[in-house]
């Protein structure tokens, strides 16, 4: 049972077998075990993406169901003190989050509307490139994870990244939880955390939990890889924006106008 | 040798500090009883037997660790050929009735201090708790 | 050899004392730091790395520096640097452990600093930098032991030590070019994001650093018998020269480019550098400092008979210490993180823990380099007999 480097290194080797295990355990030959969830199957595609309706989700300013929801299941502190605040899942006004689309005739109001704004769990990360310990890393599915285990917190994909996605823990982040959900870790002082795009959802059958408390249906996560999603046919039906995509970083969050 | 004094004299002051925690263990008459692990009530068998559990926890761990968070592999099986998920909390605590009684009895005896709990809950202690209070 | 280092009068083990006795507060503040986390410095989710990013990257090039006295000295066969070469390196040596404590003063975990090495990634630049930073460490300890062994045993050193400092010389220049590659690497911040970065802080490195070596050396010569030679003062005086004038050329080339392309995220930073933004100065002052200290040096040692006036040598070479620190061990990175990418202005000053920190690092890094000259010095008889017990 013993595991070293070199084993490890074997383990990642065997990618392939992993992937047909995983696969088995998603389809259910394999899990038969009492803690499955309800759902049954694990979700998996090869390309995770979402797409954020503009329109609707501007349509309720006020509304932070989603934020909340996320920030909740993961176990996010709230700091008051915006200089130590970890965030998620945020609203940023348009012309903060699509700093190269400003139009000074569109009006006060329209560079003022709130977008929803997250990692964009990117296809190209810079973040991911930068790490020296590879603590971050794109999974084959798209997701950009964080190994909270392994983080040394010198904050350099902070740096790295583009859309100010990433928060590192100043103090203790703990006594800043309002209620603790004993299901997923906290974070510790000392490392840098961002959405995870709900991996351990994902792994449950579910379906990221900003995606399902959204009241207004504004939030479409879906397989990028599947011509038949949804969210493919909602990207080729509608007009869409990415968040800095001229850097080459490959947004996979996609905003419907 | 030159000063062969001070440098023996230096030496015995080293080996005397090093040697900190033994005597003065000894000198307050700590308890070196080993503390005693209670089977967990419901258990039948752990993943691993109980000699190798004991000596190779904190490898399987870390073991899991890397492959729920980095492979996605996130099950495992028992001794007894059933499926398991791989987590501390979920799997071992659950099991165990919590970290007091699994986890910190041998942990403090030992002088031990693991930084696991900076992150993760003790879901097995809010189980127990849930069971004794219905 | 180091053990000279413990030959001293009242008067040193008086310097000694006071420098270990600051470093151990460095170390007191760190360890609250260790207990709270960075949250006792003055950074922010915007602006994430301070002051000991800042310091760390100045000092690379304080480090880097002893080439611009080893690369004469070795490749073109110049004697005057013969006696400087040692000092140097020694200077290098302290200045790059400074480095390294303050990248670990920096990390949010620093009982996994390890974790580099065990699951190394060649893609980040942080991995080359801790190879080369470490590299360059060992080559000046091991080149300044040698050189100072074969001055006092008057045989030249062995062949490997020749290829050991020959190699030292490209070390140099790669610890620099990694410690920009670090920024100018980042599409995020196009403040950072510039060609002409590593060329830029390899030119403040070697206007800046030798500047310091001079001033140690004179004020070395005020406490001992040893003398720098005046054609290495001349020599040493031109390379500052030259390098700070490289500097300001490059500043003008990032301003130019900045404003005359006028991209909003480029010029942006500029702005907040020289004029402020949105009602925050908070750097302003520190800039146009900084670029006066320079431009006001360089005036000064280009006329050549001040530049051998060693008091005004001297005051300039002040100058330009501080106006390149002002700059790199400062602005530069504070300005790559306002505004934020997402256009938020955060101001940022250091906390006095922060300070606390720095200033034992600073001190710990003194005192490597005053007990390495102490032994120099000893080994070379260079200091008076009421001097050494």
């Amino acid at each position: 049972m013993a595991i070293d480097r070199r084993s490890f290194l074997a383990a990642g080797g065997l990618a392939g077998l992993a992937l047909a295990i995983r696969r088995a355990v998603a389809e259910g030959r394999l899990t038969a075990e009492p803690w499955a969830p309800p759902e049954g199957q694990a979700l998996t595609g090869t390309r995770w993406g979402m797409a954020i309706d503009l329109e609707a989700c501007a349509a309720h300013p006020g509304c932070t169901a989603c934020i909340e929801a996320c920030h909740r299941v993961h176990n996010v502190p709230r700091f008051d003190d915006p200089k130590r605040e970890i965030k998620w899942t945020w609203k940023e006004t348009f012309e903060h989050a699509f700093p190269a689309q400003e139009n000074p005739w569109a009006g006060e109001e329209r560079a003022e509307l709130p977008v929803l704004v997250m990692c964009n769990h990117c296809e190209n990360p810079p973040c991911t490139r930068v790490c020296p310990t590879r603590a971050t890393w794109k999974r084959e599915d798209g997701v950009v994870m964080m190994d909270w285990h392994r983080c040394i917190g010198c904050r350099y994909c902070v740096a790295a990244c583009p859309y100010g996605s990433r928060s590192f823990n100043w103090v203790d982040p703990r006594p800043a939880i309002p209620e603790i959900d004993p299901s997923f870790p906290t974070r510790t002082k000392g490392v840098v955390e961002k959405c995870n795009l709900c991996e351990e959802r994902l792994a449950e059958g579910k379906l990221p939990a900003c995606v399902t408390a959204c009241p207004y249906g504004a939030l479409t996560f879906g397989d990028l890889g599947d011509p038949e999603s949804r969210i493919r046919r909602l990207l080729a039906e509608r007009p869409s924006l990415r968040r800095k995509s001229f850097l080459g970083t490959g947004p996979q969050v996609f905003y419907l106008v | 040798m030159y000063d062969a004094g001070k440098i023996l004299a230096g030496l015995a002051i080293f080996v005397v500090l090093v040697a900190t925690p033994f005597w003065w263990n000894a000198a307050r008459g700590a308890d070196t009883a080993p503390p005693r692990i209670e089977k967990p009530p419901a258990g039948t068998s752990c993943v691993l037997p109980p000699d190798q559990m004991r000596h190779e926890h904190m490898r399987l761990l870390i073991e899991w660790r890397e492959e729920v968070v980095r492979q996605d592999l996130r099950t495992t099986r028992d001794a007894a050929g059933r499926p398991l998920r791989k987590s501390l909390s979920e799997s071992c605590l659950a099991c165990h009735g919590g970290r007091e009684k699994s986890c910190d009895r041998c942990h403090d005896w030992l002088d031990v201090r693991v930084y696991c709990w900076d992150c993760h809950s003790d879901m097995g202690a809010r189980r127990a708790a849930v069971a004794g209070g219905r | 050899m180091i053990e000279r280092a413990l030959r001293g009068g009242s008067r040193y083990w008086t310097l000694v004392g006071a420098l270990a006795v600051l470093a151990a507060l460095g170390g007191f503040a760190y360890l609250h730091q260790l207990r709270v986390g960075l949250g006792v410095t003055g950074m922010s989710r915007d602006v994430t790395w301070g002051l000991y990013i800042a310091q760390f990257t100045f000092l690379v090039g304080v480090a880097a520096s002893a080439v611009m006295v080893v690369l004469p000295y070795y490749l073109h066969g110049f004697k005057p640097f013969g006696r400087v070469a040692v000092l140097g390196e020694c200077l290098a040596v302290g200045a790059v452990t400074m480095c390294l404590l303050f990248i670990l003063a920096d990390l949010g975990q620093p009982y996994r600093a390890l974790n580099m090495i065990l699951h190394p990634s060649p893609r980040s630049i942080l991995f080359w930098d801790m190879i080369v930073l470490n590299g360059y460490l060992l080559i000046n300890a091991v080149a300044a032991r040698m050189g100072l062994r074969a001055e006092e045993s008057g045989e030249p050193a062995p062949k490997w030590v020749h290829w050991l400092v020959l190699l030292s010389i490209p070390w140099a220049f790669s610890i620099h070019t990694v410690t920009a590659f670090i920024y100018q690497g980042l599409a995020a911040r196009p403040f950072w994001l510039s060609a002409v970065m590593a060329p830029r802080f390899l030119a403040s490195a070697f206007c800046s650093g030798p500047a310091l070596l001079l001033l140690i050396c004179l004020l070395v010569g005020r406490i001992s018998r040893f003398r720098i030679a005046d054609e290495a003062v001349d020599r040493l005086s031109i390379i500052i020269t030259y390098a700070l004038l490289a500097n300001l050329f490059l500043l003008g080339m990032e301003l130019f480019t900045a404003l005359y392309g006028a991209i909003p995220e480029h010029t942006v930073h500029f702005r907040y550098l020289f004029l402020g933004l949105d009602g925050h100065h908070e750097l302003v002052p520190f800039m146009w400092a900084s670029v006066l200290l320079c431009v006001v040096a360089a005036v000064v040692l280009l006329r050549p008979a001040w530049r051998r006036d060693r008091r005004v040598l001297a005051w300039a070479a002040g100058m330009i210490f501080l106006g390149t620190w002002l700059e790199k061990g400062w602005a530069m990175v504070v300005a790559g993180f306002v505004p934020s990418p997402t256009g938020a202005i955060t101001t940022y000053a250091p906390t006095g823990t922060e300070l606390l920190i720095a200033l034992g690092i600073y001190s710990a890094g003194a005192l490597i380099v005053t007990m390495l000259y102490r032994a120099v010095l000893v080994t070379r008889g260079d200091l008076p007999a009421r001097e050494i017990p």
